[in-house]
């Protein structure tokens, strides 16, 4: 299982989890990211065939809540932690991707 | 010291100030607090003493200090989790766990420093700098939760809270020689806990007792509503069987999470000598395999990573913390992203989304859940033959700054001994157990099964009893 | 014959109408002022947690029984993780690989179409571009509401059964009504409660073979939907006629160009690394939970139709109306029950509030449920007494609903009750035709131009000694027999 990752992995993920990586960065990473996958690969060794996967330690299952309405937070404290908000809203530089 | 204040004897006040001393006093050298809330405890102080003056009940903390972890949501204060991404955010809203100790009377003094987001085993990344370990400043009090472990040890808090996703609270604990617990996954409410890996984190205890470690567990556990994953069920009745001993308990020293390669004798030893101390107190000690618990640390770097990764997605600078400005919203978002993440932070986002995207999914992440039900099911097989295990908190005791920065691997493997427990979402606790190398804290390691609170605090309460105490 | 033939498979998002948003107990509700709807949860603040809104997993059960969906044990969501600034946490709380239904159907003019699963998911934020021209591509800038977001959500996800852009629109009024009978939504489209994206590919007819599909988003008319279909499907036609190939992408309907555009200008492929949520716990729908709902379904909209037009002896066509019209079939009901004794009939009923009520109520924008059916009950008696002609009931019902006044009342107080009485008419009648004595005799000679003429001056004479009040039938009636006696 000791997929070297390569230069174009890291920039391809990079773009998926949004991070302007720097060139130092994307050296550094491409390096630490194999290591660190070669190791983490051994998982690999272990037979899990019929092995259901664990996502949650605990097994309950439907916890809900009552579908009641309950107090919002004030407007005003909600956009004074926004980095730039504009008619009570938050403003962003202009999107170019369509939602997907 | 609760039970003075409420009883009218000291004043909340008069023990606020002590701490303070000792805050003014080392804090400088240590770097335990991102934020020392004078202002804010002082007030709060005030208020449990009026509570008092009237015959009000001020609560079973009444004017306890308490540090916590800086990223617990506390409301108009400001959370950071030692990141500049979270830069100037003040939390609309209290977290659970903080809502409940001002109900308890205790007060806060301060917010302790950590790795960034939780991401590191030895508070070296922090945005705003290292916290030493009071015992040798040259040293690292561990992580994440240094911060906290640090206060308690260097006494500017007599309990702390802190979370621990891989070890985050009992490997500093361990290092700093504090009581440090990781309580079963459900039985503190997560809300308010600025999110790392959601479906192992844990906020726990520090205490320099393990007395006082279970009052503080009495009063943060406990059902939560606002938490899916919170237990149905009261806090843990941890003080009433406390005293009850080990007569009879049988206690497993987990070899894999002992006997390892790079572990210090001088750990290996404690460990040795806390079940030897446990079988003087009566409880049957043996050794025990669970062969999995090897594959923990594995499975650990790519789940918790995996989570991480979506879980730090909303630090993109549109709706609080820090913007970087760019021409459209991607390179905005991504440009925030470079600057306001450190390395760590960093790493783990690549590491996470690389294991959960198309076509490796399978060989990484959804592998390590299975590993992690392989996990689960050994230590379900050894709790039936054990009520408790016994291991090494961490394999060394605290290493000096800058020892492992260099190499993220071997700063990973700090987490062995303590990553299975999160995977099996099991309680376990580390005891200050003597010393080790350079003199410096060593820590035991306690586990136990679901819910198993009870009897892990009283086998902690009998291996603290055993001796051992860390010098100061 | 078409040259082709179109698949069609449609997803529609159907906002809930839950009183509270999907995690969180902030309102659901639809046009409220920017960003007041919001709590740390749903605006994905660091720490907050969800936790399932209990009536969201009803709705979605419920729609499992009116569009014959299982429910699988167990269901989980999943995160969803892409970059979008409506979207607070980066990430959609979603269903993935274990939807709470899955393989159901919906029968639509006899025709079935496979329904591959309906999940819950959380709804996005709004955000508004500003700058020339208001588009997405040429805006300077953004602004963001979260108002919608974490609004609970079912998608339903059709099989490409749907073989035209007609039967498209069939297929989204059968669930429109469908969604609205169980109560689970209020199916407003323009107010974005139901929004559609619809896969769409064509092939030879005869042909087994799927051809390559492209995904029209966010069709939020019925208008769209049919145009978009007819345009897209046509487009692909053509480009495979000329040897070129389509591409499979997501394209969008510029309502305004009548066309569909390319939307992905992407370099970036996306990769959504779902994986299960670890913030909830699976959801398990108990024996107990799936009874409660059974226990309230009500009427379906099929089973519905065919009452109607058994009970009522109504056109099939009217009954759809009736059905697909939100509350217009309970007002109808009502109506039919306010009935007093041989007072008319719920045809009757029907004519009035398919034609005159509608009207009203597309001129006004007010929904059904504001007006009185006991109303219209009166006002179907009234003319069916004869006390009114229909004309004037016409303007009595316009006033009535104008006005919110009782049918009668307003027939007395501007004393328009018709003159029924067949004494009174025959001897207005004789009154005229004694005073008009050759008019009979050149009636009865006469040839059908001259016959008309007379009977028309006859008739005007009558009327006109009745004030025009006089019922036209029961004059037509007498008069007929006085001319033909002779
Ligand atoms: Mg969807
Ligand atoms: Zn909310």
């Amino acid at each position: 299982m000791a997929d070297r990752i390569t230069r174009a992995d890291v920039e391809h993920v990079a773009q998926l989890a949004r991070l302007a990586l720097s060139e130092t960065e994307i050296v550094s990473l491409t390096k630490e990211l194999g290591a660190i996958l070669d190791h983490a690969a051994q998982v690999s060794a272990l037979d899990t065939h019929d092995v259901p996967p664990t996502a949650h330690p605990l097994p309950i299952a439907n916890v809900f809540r009552a579908d009641e309405v309950r107090p919002c937070l004030p407007r005003d404290e909600v956009l004074a932690a926004a980095p730039v908000a504009q008619e009570q809203r938050f403003r962003v530089p202009r999107i170019l991707g369509e939602e997907p | 010291m609760a039970a003075d204040v409420r009883a009218g004897t000291r004043s909340a006040r008069e023990v606020l100030d002590e701490y303070f001393d000792a805050i003014t006093d080392r804090e400088p050298e240590v770097h335990a607090f991102n934020v020392v809330l004078s202002e804010e405890a002082r007030e709060a102080a005030a208020a449990v003493d009026a509570a008092v003056a009237r015959g009000d009940d001020p609560g079973p903390l009444a004017g306890v200090p308490i540090a916590l972890k800086d990223n617990m949501c506390t409301r108009g204060i400001p959370t950071t989790c030692s990141s500049r991404i979270l830069d100037g955010w003040r939390p609309p809203y209290d977290a659970t766990v903080v809502q409940r100790l001002r109900a308890a009377g205790a007060i806060v003094v301060g917010k302790t420093n950590l790795d960034e987001f939780a991401m590191g085993s030895s508070t070296e990344n922090s945005a705003f700098g290292p916290t030493r370990n009071p015992h040798d400043l040259s040293r690292v009090p561990g992580g994440s939760s240094g911060g906290s472990a640090a206060a308690v040890a260097a006494g500017f808090a007599p309990l702390a809270l802190g979370s621990d996703t891989g070890g985050s609270i009992r490997q500093p604990a361990a290092l700093c020689g504090v009581v440090g617990v990781k309580p079963t996954y459900g039985v503190v409410s997560r809300y308010g806990l600025v999110a790392f890996a959601s479906s192992l984190d844990q906020i726990g205890p520090f205490a320099t007792t393990v007395e006082d470690a279970a009052l503080l567990l009495e009063v943060i556990g406990g059902h939560d509503p606002l938490d899916s994953t919170s237990i149905a069920r009261p806090a843990p009745d941890l003080l009433s069987g406390l005293g009850d001993g080990v007569s009879g308990l049988r206690v497993g020293i987990v070899d894999e999470m002992t006997e390892i390669e790079g572990i210090e004798p001088g750990v290996r030893d404690a460990v040795r000598a806390a079940g030897a101390g446990l079988e003087a107190a009566g409880a049957k000690v043996d050794t025990v395999s669970v062969p999995s618990a090897t594959y923990g640390i594995s499975a650990y770097y790519l789940i918790a990573p995996a989570e991480a990764s979506s879980n730090l997605a909303r630090y993109d600078g549109v709706r609080y913390g820090l913007r970087v400005d760019a021409d459209d919203v991607a390179h905005m978002n991504a440009a925030t992203r470079e600057s306001g993440f450190g390395p760590e932070v960093k790493r783990r986002i690549m590491l996470g989304t690389y294991a959960l995207s198309a076509g490796y999914y399978d060989a990484y992440y959804g592998q390590a859940q299975r590993v992690r039900t392989l996990i689960l099911r050994d230590f379900e097989r050894v709790y039936e033959q054990f009520d408790a295990l016994l291991a090494a908190t961490s394999p060394t005791v605290a290493f000096e700054l800058g020892a492992k920065t260099a190499d993220p691997l071997a700063m990973y493997l700090c987490d062995v001994c303590t990553v299975p427990a999160n995977l099996s979402g099991h309680p376990a606790m580390s005891v200050p157990f003597g010393t080790g190398e350079a003199g410096l804290p060593v820590g035991v390691q306690v586990l136990a099964p679901t819910l198993g609170e009870p009897t892990m605090f009283r086998v902690a309460g009998a291996i603290e009893a055993a001796g051992g105490r860390t010098p100061r | 014959m078409t040259a082709y033939e179109t698949v069609i498979g449609l997803e529609v998002h159907c906002e809930l109408a839950t009183a509270s948003k999907m995690f969180c107990g902030c309102p659901n509700e639809f046009g409220t002022e920017p960003n007041t709807n919001v709590c740390p949860v749903c605006l994905g603040l660091p720490g907050s947690l969800p936790v399932l809104n209990a009536r969201a997993v009803e709705y979605a059960l419920r729609v499992a029984e009116a569009l014959h969906l299982e429910v699988p044990d167990r269901s989980v969501f999943s995160r969803k993780n892409y970059f979008y600034p409506d979207m607070p946490k980066n990430y959609q709380t979603s269903q993935y690989d274990e939807p709470i239904t899955v393989n159901g159907w919906l029968d639509i003019d006899g025709v079935r179409v496979g329904i591959t699963r309906a999940h819950l998911e959380e709804d996005t934020g709004k955000s508004q571009h500003i700058g020339v021209g208001g588009r997405i591509h040429d805006a300077d800038f953004s602004l963001v509401d979260y108002n919608r977001a974490g609004v609970p959500l079912l998608e339903i996800v059709s099989e490409p059964d749907i073989r035209s852009a007609e039967q498209a629109k069939r297929y989204v009024e059968e669930l429109r009504a469908t969604l609205l009978a169980v109560g689970v939504s209020d199916v407003k489209m323009e107010e974005g409660s139901l929004r559609i994206d619809a896969n769409v590919s064509v092939r030879s007819p005869g042909s087994d073979a799927l051809g390559t599909r492209t995904e029209i988003k966010n069709l939020n008319s019925l208008r769209s939907l049919l145009r978009a279909i007819d345009y897209e499907a046509d487009r692909q036609w053509t480009r495979t006629q000329a040897g070129e190939k389509v591409v499979q992408e997501t394209r969008h309907w510029d309502e305004e160009g009548g066309r569909t555009i390319s939307g992905r200008s992407k370099e970036e492929a996306h990769d959504y690394r779902y994986f299960p949520e670890p913030d909830l716990v699976p959801v398990e729908p108990t024996g107990q939970m799936r009874e409660h709902v059974r226990e309230s379904m009500p009427e379906l909209p099929g089973a519905r139709r065919a009452r109607y037009v058994e009970q009522w002896g109504i056109a099939a066509e009217d009954a759809r109306i009736l059905v697909d019209v939100p509350g217009l079939a309970e007002y109808a009901e009502h109506a039919v029950a306010a009935l007093a004794g041989d007072g008319g009939s719920a045809k009757d009923v029907v004519n009035w509030v398919r034609q005159d009520v509608l009207a009203y109520l597309n001129e006004t924008g007010l929904a059904p449920a504001v007006l009185a059916p006991e109303m219209l009950a009166e006002l179907v008696g009234l003319v069916a007494g004869g006390t009114i002609s229909r004309q004037q009931a016409k303007d009595v019902l316009a006033e009535s609903l104008r006005e919110d006044k009782w049918p009668r009342s307003i027939v007395e107080s501007r004393g328009i009750s018709q003159v029924s009485d067949e004494g009174a008419i025959a001897e207005v009648i004789d009154r005229v035709l004694a005073t008009n004595p050759g008019v009979a005799d050149e009636y009865r000679a006469g040839d059908d131009g001259a016959r008309k003429k007379k009977w028309g001056f006859l008739m005007g004479q009558v009327m006109r000694e009745l004030k025009g009040k006089g019922n036209a039938q029961v004059i037509n009636r007498i008069l007929e027999q006085r001319l033909a006696g002779g």
